[in-house]
């Protein structure tokens, strides 16, 4: 069972899923490459890590609530700890940040 | 079957090839060190995304867990890192 034999309709939220998850998260990425600042690059990544991620894993759960006939929702585990653990990872970046610049 | 799911699964792993060689670049050339903690942050995120996007493209469910193990052990180092950066000491008496 690879990717070709999913059902439509499945396959087609999913593509669309998977498009936009991959544009948020090209765009996140060339914004930390591009931006001037720090703090204006610490904003760019996160778009990437919430809504890119958040896109995929739900294109991941249609897909393979689809190859396996029943709903699988195992993917709501990176889902939730992505969106727990990212903002802590910002926050102690951003004080790290204040931190060292100060003086 | 239909041919729209792998085209997208390509499509996804382009753009995440070209997001992890451009938070490459900013862990490389970041001027300072939290611009290098940030980059290795999206850089994970990243790959734990590409490897997810392995498994939709072979169906098979092996991929999960290794994506899972990288989301964990990422905010690990990312978090350790940070920690370094703000207090100069990870594990505190």
């Amino acid at each position: 069972m690879t990717a070709a034999d999913v059902s439509l309709w499945a396959a087609l939220p999913a593509a669309f899923l998977l498009v936009c998850g991959g544009l948020l998260t090209l765009v996140g990425s060339l914004g930390l490459l591009r931006l001037e600042v720090f703090y204006a690059r610490i904003h760019a990544p996160t778009m990437g890590s919430t809504l890119g991620a958040g896109c995929v894993l739900i294109a991941s759960m249609l897909v393979s609530s689809a190859v396996a006939g029943r709903p699988v929702i195992h993917e709501l585990l990176i889902t939730v700890f992505i969106l727990i653990t990212s903002p802590v990872t910002a926050m102690l970046l951003m004080r790290a940040a204040m931190h060292r610049t100060r003086d | 079957m239909n041919a729209i799911l792998p085209w997208a699964v390509h499509f996804a792993l382009a753009c995440f090839a070209f997001a992890m060689l451009f938070a490459l670049l900013r862990l490389l050339r970041g001027p300072a060190a939290q611009d290098r903690v940030l980059a290795f942050d999206t850089l994970y995120i990243n790959g734990m995304l590409t490897i997810l996007m392995l498994g939709i493209g072979t169906g098979s469910a092996v991929y999960f867990d290794i994506a899972l193990l990288i989301a964990l052990f990422g905010f690990v180092g990312s978090t350790v890192l940070a920690k370094f950066l703000l207090r100069g000491e990870v594990i505190e008496p």
